[in-house]
């Protein structure tokens, strides 16, 4: 969660300039400054090793089978037998591992188009329609985002209790439908990514507010709102406490609950709880590997406005 | 009528999803803690502060707190440092970079549910790699979760595993903003590499340190998936050696069905992380501002 709050502080433009963009090179005695020495590539390469090192021996132990977890020297290299892991995986009622992935699929995708449709819009009233008390709301949202989740976790809990949504996939969808982080971020960059003649010249066209919404300032705001979903997607992917709390009956799992389900019970047959792992990733991976140069670009502008 | 209602009607969703989800259960949560309130128990009663005063007798609360801040400078301190470093590195020109960035910020967009379970792995007591490491240059196996400071330096290992790449470009974007003629001009004067990253790289990234450090200090003292899925269990260890207060609270609430009294874990929790994050800022600012006058 902490990801988020990073670039809620600040996030603006992220397509406009890239400060990852190459920039022409200084020639002279100031660029001798900047070049990385051989030993700064083996420093990185040892950071990258490390990094994806553990992802990596997911995969690993996910297509030995059970007993390499207690080799010695233990195996670096993937083995025959992912295909049975994934059926042993897959057969495996405690764990309900297909439920939790579909679960989590719904979770994050349903978060994700809602979070992007509201923050948006409501990113949109902020910075550009004038209203009265604008300002003292902005306040507030700014400082919902400094309220820590745990502090709501048992209300929550009560209420879910009352209208009856514990065990219930909305309990972990429909408080995250909009999120105070998306609301500022959207405004930051909506109020310099569109001009307000932009706005005016559509008002004078006979647009309604919400077409202005949707034809003129929603197109503007896509790379941002690109970054915010993927940011979403992944936070709701990864988030384990709330459903932890709020999904207690093992028929209804995030994918995160299956994940501790297995770790938990079935603590012998680690090979089949390492290829749940590397599943489990394996959307984030992808994500990531398609759209990493974006969220890279997006955690950058976050961090320059903080 | 509609340019009059309409952006109220945009910012309706959050305002009514964050009052029935975000604002109430805050309210909520202080209304609960003065009463004693179970689960499966008797209708709720008003005792007053009666939760309050249990909670600052009780040992296993002061416990929490002591693995919890143990863990918080375990992990922070050497992260950010980290963190500091690796933007330095990454902050020349060099070939394949956007390959490196995504490689180190890897870690933070996978989940802590499966890599908690593979570091689990890696610290296990008979066949873990890091024991196999250790016997290597002669050290004997570690029984990672028998200990407080074993427990605690392993857990950190997986919070800084995640976040310190995360970090570390938040550091190299505000890295790239300082303006290049201030090294050039220190490099003229004979300043060595080090003397400039201390004297103006630093005091420069103040405003950065200061963020991280407060983002870094909210997360932290939270914690919980990383030693909940690394002991397996909500009491961290047999003599819960690494059971933060996030897990206290989870643990009262949800195992023991106190809700009162869990409610009042979490606002004693926020109140430290108020207090805590208010302090960790006066520090980050009096130290940076040291090394500035250093110049």
């Amino acid at each position: 969660m902490v990801a988020p709050s990073a670039i809620a502080r600040n996030a603006r433009k992220t397509a406009g300039h890239r400060i990852d963009g190459r920039r022409p090179r200084r020639r002279g005695v100031s660029s001798s400054l900047w070049q990385a020495s051989p030993l700064t590539y083996v420093a990185l390469i040892m950071a990258t090793a490390l990094s994806i090192f553990p992802l990596y021996f997911m995969l690993v132990i996910g297509s030995r089978d059970s007993s390499s977890a207690g080799q010695v020297p233990p195996p670096l290299l993937p083995g025959p037998n992912f295909g049975a892991n994934v059926d042993r995986l897959l057969a495996n009622r405690d764990a309900a591992f297909q439920i939790g992935m579909i679960n989590s699929a719904i979770v994050a995708l349903s978060t994700t188009i809602s979070v992007v449709f509201f923050c948006s819009l409501a990113g949109f009233a902020f910075a550009k329609l004038r209203f009265r008390g604008r300002n003292a709301l902005l306040l507030v949202i700014i400082a919902t985002m400094a309220v820590p989740v745990q502090l709501g976790l048992i209300p929550l809990y009560i209420i879910m209790n009352e209208i009856g949504w514990t065990n219930k996939l909305q309990a972990v969808i429909v408080p995250f439908l909009v999120t105070g982080f998306g609301v500022f971020m959207m405004r930051q960059y909506a109020s310099q990514a569109v001009s307000d003649e932009l706005i005016e010249a559509a008002r004078v066209d006979g647009c309604s507010t919400f077409r202005i919404y949707w034809s003129v300032v929603l197109p503007a705001l896509r790379p941002a709102a690109a970054v915010l979903g993927l940011f979403t997607f992944m936070a709701n992917w990864n988030e384990f406490i709330w459903p932890f709390v709020v999904l207690q009956d093992p028929a209804t799992p995030t994918v995160q609950l299956s994940l501790r389900r297995l770790s938990v019970g079935y603590y012998q047959d680690i090979s089949q709880v390492f290829v749940g792992t590397f599943i489990s990733v394996l959307p984030l991976l992808v994500v990531f590997v398609i759209a990493g140069r974006r969220i890279i670009g997006g955690i950058m502008e976050g961090a320059l406005k903080a | 009528m509609d340019i009059k209602a309409s952006p109220y009607l945009y910012v309706a969703p959050f305002f009514i999803l964050f009052g029935i989800f975000g604002l109430f259960p805050l309210i909520y949560t202080a209304w609960v803690s003065v009463h004693n309130w179970e689960i499966l128990g008797p209708p709720p009663s008003l005792t007053g502060l009666e939760n309050y005063t249990e909670l600052l007798k009780d040992d296993r609360f002061w416990n929490s707190v002591r693995n919890t801040f143990g863990m918080f400078f375990l992990a922070t301190i050497p992260q950010l440092l980290g963190a500091l470093w690796l933007a330095n590195l990454l902050n020349r020109q060099m070939r394949a970079r956007t390959f490196f960035r995504m490689a180190i910020v890897v870690p933070g967009i996978t989940s802590l549910a499966a890599v908690a379970i593979v570091f689990n792995h890696f610290y296990a007591r008979d066949y873990g790699i890091v024991n196999y490491m250790l016997n290597g240059i002669g050290v004997d196996s570690i029984d990672w979760r028998a200990g407080r400071w074993p427990s605690w330096i392993a857990i950190s290992t997986i919070v800084d595993w995640r976040w310190l790449g995360y970090n570390a470009l938040i550091y190299l974007a505000a890295m790239q903003a300082i303006p290049k003629d201030l090294y050039e001009s220190a490099a003229l004067d004979g300043a060595s590499h080090w003397r400039q990253f201390w004297s103006i790289t630093v005091p420069m990234l103040r405003p950065t340190i200061i963020f991280t450090v407060i983002i870094s200090t909210i997360g932290g003292l939270q914690l919980f998936t990383e030693p909940l899925m690394f002991g397996n269990r909500v009491e961290g260890g047999a003599l819960r050696e690494f059971q933060t207060v996030t897990m206290y609270l989870y643990e009262m609430g949800f195992v023991r069905y106190e809700l009162g009294y869990a409610a009042a874990i979490a606002w004693v929790l926020f109140l430290m992380i108020l207090v805590f994050g208010a302090i960790n800022y006066l520090i980050v600012r009096r130290l940076a501002a040291g090394s500035k006058e250093v110049r």
